[in-house]
């Protein structure tokens, strides 16, 4: 065990409450603590392989401690709940936890895949694109080895048991990062009275300070950070929320964090959401996303054991836990310094500072003699040793830029090795708002561009790494964006103590450090771990011409592993710049993309899978379609009756007898999810004239109308029937899959183009509940629950409507027919319509009324040729098409929208596809609904196509199939024989006819 | 240009790949072209390489503002596919199939055109009516495909969820086996590299700030080189279009907008073949790194930002559960927008322009990776004869007069 004996005051496991837990790691079970991460734990238990490389599956390490970890991937759990790709340093241990590498076959420790040498050297950056082209066919097979060796973890095989929420919140300040600038930019807003949102991802807040055993006055860092905490929480318009991750940042300051609420307790979650997703729109944001270390580069830097260098102290400060026993720091600057500090202070006096800079005065060098720290200057750690972790260093001495070598080099034993290159800001939030990172090359990072929204960047993430600056930053910053939404800071302000300035030796310029062979010889110098991006492969890229940043990403891979490059970018970008033998600031950036950090599906899809992925509407009648066997079909979001079975009834032999029953008597149909649109304002005519192709002047109260709606191009967009209400009031029926499209089409040219209008639209689809007889019976049944209304055909005529009384509740009933028999559509309130359809089932059975769904309603309806607009149509019929010119020709003095569009040269074309009947020259075969039609039978493929089926039914009123086709020139072919090859080979013959089949003269419905 | 293989690998491994030349030159543009190609993405630098190669015009330019294949080249979800419903587009999109088929070989460079298969679900009765339909007309019109049942699609795509209990039931799909992904990156530098060795000089970098254009023709471009002369210019800018058009002058029935794809974390290969729904909405396939890579609808507003609204990756998402269930503990790695032009039937413009010598070729909309070949083979000829290819013709500005749409909104694969 590699746990420290210590009483480290920032240690999870020094907690009062710390619990020792059992895990499971690649089969075997080890102990915990809980809460501490799922690294930490491996390194107490001196796991130093955790994985296996992507491309050349070499043995890989932990190398940070947090989100930026690119080789710790594990896979957590089993079965259902498993979870692929989490980051061990960011896994929080709890009893039971299992894990798994992601790569290594047999096992990570001995991996079979691993390659070497000659095999290693084939495999350059892109080299795929060069090879496997030859011969053509192979490529599926070469493909199925590369896929094999792709991907990290596995996706579950059965459905996610857990369940996510959304919530939504809008706040004065959102502050990004719980580190000393966020948490007292949080504060000083707060103080000032601003509703204050800071998130964190992490289980603690207190960002580095959580870490580091820095001193503030005489506290201790932590301690400090506590009891900024502690005044935090105490406001009650300071939310704070810990362990959770803004991943996305939108437009107008609109912000996504994911909460991560039960992954620390537990795989799978029995108590609430596993996750949440939080939607925060904010007046202002204050990004205090910290920085990153940035290791050096150099021969086999990716060896297990070599960490950051603030990881390393990390896992001693925050864990108590050591990786090794003796240390090699390599450093460029001061800060790593303090790892040496923490591991003499802590750990052991086996410790190495490597430090590429000459020797000057200062305060770091200072202390590290006073501690009798070894210290060797000038020099660099250009290769590391050792097969499964790191045995041994090679240091060399260096010129002063760094960038040669100028001796000998020699070997130094360790068993960790702490690297740290200097800092790269977190601009990653601030540039998905689309604003450019910029370099500066005084702190050797990117810096965050000018703000194009409502936010500011404090602290490291702008480019100040020192902690009083963070602070000072913090608590300006909170103060005057406060003091900028309008908040005077009411109450006294607590002195807050600053920790002192320390003087700083600047870091060097030195990202890769070099080697005694060139990038392309020297062993692997590892940019990119996760991806094996080496500094060898960028600048083969750059020689190959791929000189453009977002170029060398691509070809190499760089950036885009689930760490989404957080260690390797600048590194990457430093290395191109110096291929090409430019400057970072010249050689560019590229833009960083949400997720932040990878973000579960499930929490971004939220509630709205599975029963609630779409909402059911069902109609006031569906409890009694329920209880009188009934088989749904899905019409938009409509549940709607498809057929009635009785029992031991195919669907076929239900449609039928649903079909004769409406012909020979009395059916009845749940007509409810028809689209209706109340149009009322004095210019409603005027407006329909506008909308619908026929004229609208002549249609006076109590009558309807059968109107056609048209797009812009002419095409017939929807249909239905209009009834006039009164003068300036009009109700619109439309198809029940089209409502919510036509209500926004009235809405867009009514908002948009004729502001002028006096005219409302009010969906009412919800309000009214319908119910149509249809048949012979129709008018006996209707006069039997209706008393106030005189049914006979001459005062209440086809395409009139009445307002009455039905079983004694108020109904407006429509004498429009879509079967073509005597029909009436009975429409009551809503909550009536249960209640008036078991009132009609009672009294109609007498004349053994059937109730029908869609099935037979469609039958009924292609028996008399009336189209489906979505069935008939497809958006590339006009009217003339449909053989319904009538409709267009009405005399209207103004124009109506798509009539322009109907005198254009292709839509006046003689031979275009026209709606006409179809008639199988053999009875008994069905075409099959969405059959090609061809001139001739003999035909080779390609075949010209003359048409297609859109409608196909057995009409057991008829005795014979039907179909409706839209056809080349249809109109003017009538009784031609066409054909029809199906996919079986077969071709069905037909006949072109008139698409009425049935009551050709249209009597049965004036009765 | 320098032959890639197995062996030329080999070679060059034992120099440490120290000696590949350049893919393509850089080079500083001379003061005339016989034709300059605006845009250096796919279809741009596929132009340009048909030009040189099919038609001996070899003093061609590319001239791209960003870097090349930089704009939905290299954001798109990378499938192919060619069984669209009218005559028209499937025999533009099968032309384009039939060459991606033989196109790592032509350009000696892996575009790692992988065919595994494009499945359109249906969820709904008319879903199915319109897939019968489409299927019978793609088989008449010589392409593969055919109607393929749930269980058939269990076959084919173990994990997704074919209960017949769920709020859209999948009733059945269709399925073209020739379909599939390629690797979106690898086609522009395949084309650049083509193009290179054949003369054509690519400009990476540099906007072009104006079409100059004399008496109703045009005459060249600007830039920041200053004027460059050319007989002919073709401009192939997705997402800017309309811009472009602006400078020359005339309008195009064109609406640019944000469409949004992202990507999960690499996993274990899961999904072998594509799968698209237009009811359920949303689009998924693996990568060959392992990356679901996942895309949907086009954001609602027009705009030229590359970005969208979050509420359309919370769609998507909630699309993707719902057909792969399994899906939902996958992490998002990466999400992005790229600008698509958008035509009112869902097809592209291609071919002449009220200027003369000036062609474009835009609107590709939401399907434009799949028609790369296609689009710069049928774009090559009519730039270089002056009158539109066969397979061009339907698609010039003009049926927006005449009328004469191929409404391809169904096979479009996203809602518009």
């Amino acid at each position: 065990m590699r746990r420290l004996n210590t009483n480290i005051i920032n240690a999870v496991n020094s907690h009062e409450n710390s619990i020792t837990v059992n895990f499971k790691f690649n089969g075997k079970i080890y102990k915990g603590h809980k809460g501490e991460s799922l690294a930490s734990a491996l390194i107490a238990n001196d796991i130093a392989i955790v994985g296996r490389s992507f491309k050349f599956s070499r043995p890989r390490g932990i190398v940070g401690h947090w989100s930026e970890e690119p080789n710790a991937i594990v896979q957590v759990g089993s079965g259902a709940g498993t979870v692929p790709n989490l980051k061990a340093t960011q896994v929080e241990l709890y009893e039971g936890l299992e894990a798994k590498s992601v790569n290594g076959w047999p096992n990570v420790n001995f991996d079979l895949m691993s390659i070497s040498g000659f095999f290693e050297r084939l495999m350059p950056a892109g080299f795929y694109y060069k090879t496997f082209m030859y011969p053509r066919k192979f490529w599926k097979t070469y493909e199925k080895y590369i896929r094999k060796a792709a991907g990290l973890g596995k996706v579950p095989s059965e459905p996610d048991p857990d369940f996510y929420e959304k919530l939504n919140h809008h706040c004065d300040i959102l502050v990004v990062g719980a580190g000393p600038s966020g948490m007292l930019a949080a504060l000083q807003a707060g103080r000032a009275g601003a509703r204050v949102i800071i998130a964190d991802d992490q289980s603690e807040i207190g960002g580095s300070l959580l870490y580091s055993n820095s001193k503030i006055k005489k506290m201790s860092g932590y301690a400090w950070a506590k009891s900024i905490e502690n005044e935090i929480r105490s406001f009650k318009n300071i939310t704070v929320i810990s362990r959770c991750t803004v991943f996305g940042y939108y437009d107008h300051n609109f912000l996504t964090m994911i909460e991560r609420c039960t992954d620390h307790q537990s795989l799978t979650s029995d108590l609430g959401p596993r996750q949440r997703l939080h939607r925060v729109r904010a007046q202002s944001v204050i990004l205090a996303t910290g920085a990153f270390e940035r290791p050096l580069v150099f021969a086999n830097n990716d060896l297990p054991r070599i960490m950051l260098a603030s990881s390393v102290s990390a896992y001693i400060n925050r864990y108590a836990v050591t990786p090794g026993e003796k240390l090699v720091v390599c450093t460029n600057n001061d800060n790593a310094y303090k790892t040496a500090f923490d591991w003499k202070s802590l750990i052991n006096d086996h410790v190495t500072i490597i430090d590429t800079r000459r020797a000057v005065q200062s305060e770091v060098i200072e202390r590290a003699k006073a501690m009798r720290i070894k210290i060797i200057h000038g020099h660099g750690v250009i290769e590391a040793r050792g097969r499964t972790r790191v045995k041994s260093v090679l240091v060399a001495p260096l010129c002063m830029s760094g960038k040669e070598i100028i001796g000998e080099a020699t070997e130094i034993y360790c068993d960790v090795v702490a690297t740290s290159g200097g800092w790269s800001a977190a601009v990653h939030l601030s540039s998905q708002t689309g604003v450019k990172p910029v370099w500066d090359n005084e702190i050797l990072s990117f810096r965050p561009g000018q703000a194009v929204q409502s936010q500011k960047s404090v602290g490291a993430c702008n480019g100040s790494f020192e902690l009083k600056e963070c602070i000072e930053d913090g608590i300006s910053v909170g103060a005057s964006e406060a003091k900028r939404l309008g908040f005077e800071s009411g109450k006294p302000k607590q002195k807050i103590d600053l920790p002192e300035t320390k003087d700083e030796h600047p870091t060097q310029e030195v990202f890769c450090l070099p080697h005694f062979k060139p990038l392309s010889r020297a062993p692997k110098q590892f940019v990119d771990q996760q991806l094996d991006v080496t500094a060898g492969s960028i600048e083969l890229a750059a020689r190959e011409g791929f000189e453009s940043v977002e170029h060398v990403k691509r070809y190499t891979a760089l950036g885009f592993g689930t760490d989404q490059g957080k260690l390797s970018n600048v590194n990457g970008m430093a290395i191109l710049a110096n291929a090409l033998g430019k400057s970072i600031a010249e050689t560019g950036t590229t833009m960083f993309r949400p997720a932040y950090t990878p973000t579960t599906f499930g929490a971004i899809a939220g509630r709205e899978v599975k029963k609630l992925f779409d909402p059911k509407r069902y109609t006031p009648m569906h409890d009694w379609h329920l209880e009188n066997t009934v088989e749904f079909e899905n019409v938009g979001q409509w549940k709607r009756p498809w057929y009635f079975p009785k029992s031991g009834e195919t669907m076929e032999q239900s449609v039928r007898r649903e079909c004769v029953a409406v012909r020979n008597s009395l059916g009845i149909l749940d007509a409810s999810t028809l689209g209706k649109i109340d149009v009322q304002g004095k210019d409603a005519k005027e407006f329909l004239n506008r909308v619908y192709t026929n004229n609208f002047d002549t249609l006076n109260p109590g009558k309807c109308r059968y109107g056609l709606m048209l797009k812009e191009d002419g095409m017939i967009f929807d249909d239905g029937v209009c009834a006039c209400i009164s003068k300036d009031h009009y109700l619109i029926h439309t198809t029940t899959g089209g409502a919510a499209n036509v209500l926004a089409w009235l809405e867009l040219w009514k908002q948009t183009e004729w502001p002028d209008l006096d005219v409302f639209l009010t969906s009412v689809t919800d309000a009214w509940a319908t119910a149509t007889i249809s048949g012979p019976n129709s008018r006996k049944l209707i006069q039997k629950v209706c008393s106030d209304i005189d049914f006979n055909n001459d005062n209440f005529k086809h395409m009139e409507w009445k307002q009455g009384l039905i079983a004694g509740i108020e109904a407006r009933i429509f004498r429009v027919s879509f079967t073509g028999e005597l029909s009436f559509e009975i429409n009551v309130p809503s909550n009536f319509g249960l209640y008036i359809w078991n009132k009609l089932i009672e009294t109609g059975a007498e004349f053994d009324i059937t109730p029908y769904g869609t099935e037979s309603m469609h039958i009924l309806r292609a028996e008399k040729g009336f189209i489906i607009v979505g069935q008939d149509t497809d958006g590339s019929m006009s009217p003339m098409d449909m053989g319904m010119d009538w409709i267009v020709k009405s005399k209207k003095d103004y124009s109506f929208l798509g009539e322009r569009s109907l005198i254009r040269a292709d839509i006046v074309r003689e031979d275009r596809k026209q709606f006409v009947g179809l008639r199988t020259l053999n009875d008994k075969q069905v075409l099959p609904e969405g059959s090609q039609i061809v001139r001739s039978k003999k035909q080779t493929i390609p075949i010209q196509m003359e048409g297609h089926v859109t409608s196909s039914y057995f009409s057991a009123c008829l005795g014979h199939p039907i179909a409706l086709a839209m056809i080349k020139n249809g109109h003017q072919r009538m009784g031609e024989i066409v054909y029809s090859p199906q996919s079986d080979g077969s071709v069905i013959e037909l006949r072109i006819v008139n698409p009425v089949f049935y009551d050709p003269k249209g009597e049965r419905q004036y009765v | 240009m320098e032959n890639y293989s197995i062996f030329k690998l080999m070679k060059h491994s034992l120099s440490y790949h120290e000696n590949w030349k350049r893919v393509w030159r850089s080079v500083v543009p001379k003061k005339n072209y016989d034709v300059i190609v605006v845009g250096g993405g796919g279809h741009g630098l596929a132009t340009a390489y048909y030009l040189a190669k099919t038609h001996g015009i070899k003093n061609v330019a590319v001239i791209e503002k960003g870097f090349l294949g930089g704009g939905n080249t290299a954001r798109n979800t990378t499938i192919i596919r060619s069984n669209y419903l009218w005559d028209e587009a499937a025999q533009l999109y099968e032309l384009s199939l039939k060459l991606w088929e033989g196109l790592s070989k032509e350009l000696n460079y892996n575009v790692m055109f992988s065919q595994r298969g494009v499945l359109n679900l249906g969820h709904t009765l008319q879903d199915m009516r319109d897939i019968e339909r489409r299927v019978n007309a793609n088989r008449l019109n010589g392409i593969d495909g055919h109607v393929v049942s749930p269980k058939e699609i269990k076959k084919i795509a173990p994990l997704i969820n074919i209960s017949q209990d769920i709020r859209y039931p999948i009733l059945g799909a269709s399925w073209q086996p020739r379909g599939g992904t390629a690797r979106h990156d690898a086609v522009a530098w395949g084309y650049a590299r083509a193009a290179d060795a054949l003369g054509v000089d690519i400009i990476q970098h540099t906007p072009v700030t104006a079409l100059n254009c004399e008496n109703g023709k045009v005459k060249g471009v600007e830039t920041k080189y200053g004027s460059i002369g050319a007989d002919r210019v073709a401009c192939v800018v997705a997402g800017n279009s309309g811009v472009l058009a602006s400078m020359a002058g005339f309008k195009l029935p064109i609406e640019s907008r944000p469409l949004q794809a992202l990507v999960s974390e690499p996993v274990k290969p899961c999904l072998n073949t594509v799968v698209m729904s237009n009811a359920v909405h949303g689009y998924v396939s693996q990568s060959n790194k392992g990356d679901l890579v996942i895309g949907a609808g086009v954001d609602s507003y027009n705009g030229y930002g590359q970005r969208g609204s979050f509420c359309i990756i919370e769609h998507t998402l909630q699309a993707i559960c719902e057909l792969f269930p399994s899906f939902s503990r996958v992490q998002m790695n990466r999400q992005w927008g790229g600008v698509v032009d958008t035509t009112p039937d869902a097809c592209p413009i291609i071919g002449l322009t009220p200027v003369e010598n000036l062609y474009f070729n835009c609107g590709w909309g939401t399907g434009g990776f799949k028609a790369t070949p296609g689009s710069g083979y049928v774009f090559a000829d009519t730039v270089a004869n002056g009158t539109p290819h066969t397979l061009a013709k339907p698609f010039s500005i003009e049926r927006f007069y005449s009328g004469a749409l191929i409404d391809e909104h169904g096979a479009a694969g996203v809602a518009h």
